[in-house]
């Protein structure tokens, strides 16, 4: 049982847990995602790590409501318990100095982002960050983010915050200035990764992506989260969750995800109907 | 008094009834049958089945216990030798161990005594008295060492019963949040139910063996954290990483592992959704590629959540089945169909992304291998073409890296398991040893069971021998 010291909403269906977990915490590095499963019919389910303190023993999950065990979770308060959770798992970052490095970020992606751009910045890089979303509230962690950017730039598709537009335009708009950038990394949106990866290429800088496929025990023991990387079969959980993502191949992930699309409308319908008969 | 030819009949539950559930098979002897099973002994001398047991289990003596009415005295016996009879009882493969050479059973006409059966007996009578018990060695507790325990499967759980027993502060570290590693989330529920298994491990946490879920050694706790709070441990993580054939197509929704299958059923308790989170597909045709033990449940667990047709394609014949004869027989009792000589050679997209169906090609059997059975060979333009929606490789599997990499001291053989001396469980790291899949490669949960007795003899040897020289330097006696 693993003890929540705070629960915010941070976004409409984005929450924000800090969770006791010291061992976690202790051994957690930029990259790592951990477990989850609540109660003892709850399934297990990946989340990224967005901060980790070793010496609070305590590691933040910052997660988006997409389905049944994630809505059980958010339905969760400061002082309950979460049933399990298992980490740090997966590679960590390869975060070195390299010089100039680009950070982008979308959705929830951008907590996973912010422990790597934190570990790129006290590495000595130069980092510059692009955080987008649909509209201004959805673009979380803003300041944590921009306290380890050199540069911070935001996009919204509505305008309503930065430029208005994608990060991919923000992408180019950074390549553009005639400064040498030395390797990229974006989490977020499966779509907004696979065309971050295909700008980066076009750009000619090398690209990290960090993957979230349907996963079980997430030590490389069930091959429910592989997928292809460069023709080869990739387990998501302990060769990744980053790969390079000029050779993911996006279209057979996409489709992998949505393999228990059905299942998961039965699962949240089911959901809702007993919280309705609850209250 | 004459000694009945055959066994004494054994209740099991309808073929028609049991796919359509997940209760257990096999229903066990009552008492009054165990008995007269048990009369069927010859109580043989040297007795053959002892010696072909891997834990060495005093077969004729429990037996004995049986005939007499004493269950009490019969489990005695067993637990002096077995930390998990209700389990060995139930998977062991009796008819090549105690029942393969069982002296009745040699002679002409008559079967083997069903020492399997009788084990489970014992075991199932014993629940209520056995988890009262506390270890005789528990008083001494942490006096004689400390020993972590990597990974809670039938390895993991004999070392660390047995080492409680000796006086042993024992930690056993899991990685997933529930113990009994392949014996929860590989044997189905049908074959081995885990309200059994976690009495088992119950039993072994009562005699004082601390248990830590949600632990991944390498992960959550570092080889160097064990190695400075521990005097030794015990590597049992099973093999652990599924093999996949990597024809084209394996991709395709609707293909996956036997290890992910089994998990989602057994472990997340799939077959329950959703009334448990975990989906699980409800397939209409299945196909099984591999013929093992693990082939088998994957196909049974398909039929019980309400296939249409359920095949499995094995690349020998019949004869080179490497699957149980009872599990074999079994999953032809309930409707699943065999292709035998047949090998798959790419799984085919429906067009949407998922499955259609598998093409293969018939195989004949050429020349022994390395294994010393027949190699099969593909005959050319033998295609064909099973119409299926799911398709679920149990071809075995491979070292799982993550604690390996972590532990980078560790000597490791060709095909990546550990090295590891099979009398002892020794390893080229003095203070760690290993046994079970990790060791050996895809093997029988009573094989881990016996690597685990071993290396908890050998353990205790060591740590005795280091605590006795570092008595010699420092002049006092720690124990």
């Amino acid at each position: 049982m693993y003890k929540i010291l705070y629960a915010r909403d941070i976004a409409p269906k984005e929450f924000d847990f800090l969770i006791e977990a010291p061992e976690i915490a202790s051994h957690a590095k930029p990259g790592q995602f951990v477990i989850t499963r609540h109660g003892e019919r709850g399934e297990r389910i990946p989340l990224t790590v967005a901060d980790f303190d070793p010496i609070r023993g305590t590691i933040r999950l910052i997660f988006q409501v997409v389905g049944r065990a994630t809505a059980e979770m958010a339905s969760l308060r400061e002082g309950d318990f979460i049933t399990d959770v298992a980490g740090p798992l997966g590679t960590p970052s390869d975060i070195e100095r390299l010089g100039t490095v680009m950070a982008v970020g979308g959705g929830v992606g951008i907590a996973a982002l912010f422990p790597i751009i934190r570990g790129l910045k006290e590495t000595g890089n130069k980092v510059i960050t692009i955080l987008g979303g649909r509209t201004s509230e959805l673009v979380i962690m803003k300041d944590e983010c921009g306290r380890y950017s050199d540069e911070l730039i935001i996009t919204t598709d509505d305008g309503s915050e930065g430029q208005k537009g994608l990060v991919t335009d923000a992408m180019k708009f950074a390549a553009s200035r005639g400064e040498r950038i030395d390797r990229c990394w974006a989490i977020g949106p499966t779509v907004m990764m696979k065309f971050c990866s295909f700008t980066a290429s076009e750009l000619g800088i090398p690209i990290w992506v960090s993957m979230n496929p349907i996963m079980i025990d997430g030590t490389g023991m069930c091959g429910g989260c592989r997928l292809s990387v460069g023709g080869k079969i990739k387990f998501g959980c302990v060769d990744g969750p980053e790969f390079d993502g000029a050779k993911v191949n996006w279209d057979e992930f996409m489709n992998r995800m949505g393999q228990y699309r059905d299942e998961e409308k039965i699962s949240m319908e089911r959901y809702e109907t007993g919280v309705a008969l609850w209250r | 008094m004459a000694v009945n030819k055959t066994r004494t009949p054994i209740g099991e539950q309808n073929p028609n009834e049991r796919v359509k559930n997940f209760g257990e098979v096999c229903l066990g002897y009552t008492e009054d049958e165990g008995r007269e099973e048990a009369a069927r002994c010859l109580q043989c001398r040297d007795a053959p089945c002892v010696e072909s047991c891997p834990v060495s289990i005093d077969i004729p003596a429990f037996i004995l216990a049986i005939k007499d009415g004493d269950m009490t005295r019969a489990a005695d016996v067993m637990s002096r030798y077995t930390n998990l009879p209700a389990v060995c009882g139930r998977v062991c493969p009796q008819e090549t161990q105690c029942e393969g050479v069982c002296r009745l059973g040699r002679a002409k006409g008559f079967e083997p005594v069903a020492i399997g059966k009788l084990e489970r007996l014992v075991a199932d009578r014993n629940y209520s008295r056995q988890s009262a018990q506390k270890a005789e060695g528990a008083a001494e507790n942490g006096k004689i060492g400390r020993v972590a325990v990597v990974g809670s499967g039938p390895s993991g759980l004999t070392v660390a019963g047995d080492l409680v027993k000796m006086g042993y502060d024992v930690t056993i570290f899991e990685a997933l949040h529930a113990p009994g590693g392949v014996l929860m989330y590989g044997i189905p529920e049908f074959r081995l139910p885990k309200s059994i298994v976690e009495h088992e491990i119950r039993s072994i946490t009562n005699l004082g063996v601390k248990l830590v879920t949600n632990a991944i050694v390498g992960r959550t706790i570092t080889i160097g954290e064990i190695e400075s709070g521990f005097d030794a441990c015990f590597i049992g993580v099973g093999a652990g990483a599924p093999r996949f054939q990597g024809i084209p197509g394996t991709a395709l929704n609707g293909v996956s592992s036997a290890s992910e299958y089994l998990t989602r059923i057994n472990l997340m308790r799939g077959y329950e959704f959703p009334d448990y989170n975990t989906p699980i597909k409800k397939s209409k045709r299945v196909v099984i590629i591999g013929g093992g033990n693990v082939a088998m449940d994957a196909a049974r667990s398909a039929m019980r959540l309400g296939a249409d047709a359920v095949g499995i394609i094995y690349r020998r014949s019949e004869a080179e089945l490497p699957a149980r004869v009872e599990e074999y027989h079994h999953a032809l009792e309930e409707g699943i169909s065999f292709h035998w000589l047949s090998n798959p050679t790419e799984y085919a997209d429906d067009g949407t992304g998922s499955l259609k169906g598998v093409t293969c090609e018939k195989m004949e059997l050429g020349e022994p291998d390395a294994s010393g059975r027949r190699r099969p060979v593909p005959i050319p333009g033998s295609e064909f073409f099973i119409e299926a929606d799911t398709a679920i490789e149990a071809i075995g599997q491979e070292a799982n890296k993550v604690l390996l990499s972590a532990c980078p001291g560790l000597k490791l053989n060709k095909r990546g398991y550990i090295e590891a001396n099979p009398d002892t469980g020794e390893t080229s790291v003095q203070w760690i040893f290993a046994g079970g899949d990790i060791v050996t490669g895809a093997a029988t949960v009573i094989l881990a069971m016996g690597a685990g007795k071993a290396s908890a003899m050998a353990i205790d040897r060591y740590v005795r021998s280091r605590k006795a020289q570092s008595d010699d330097k420092s002049g006092r006696r720690t124990f």
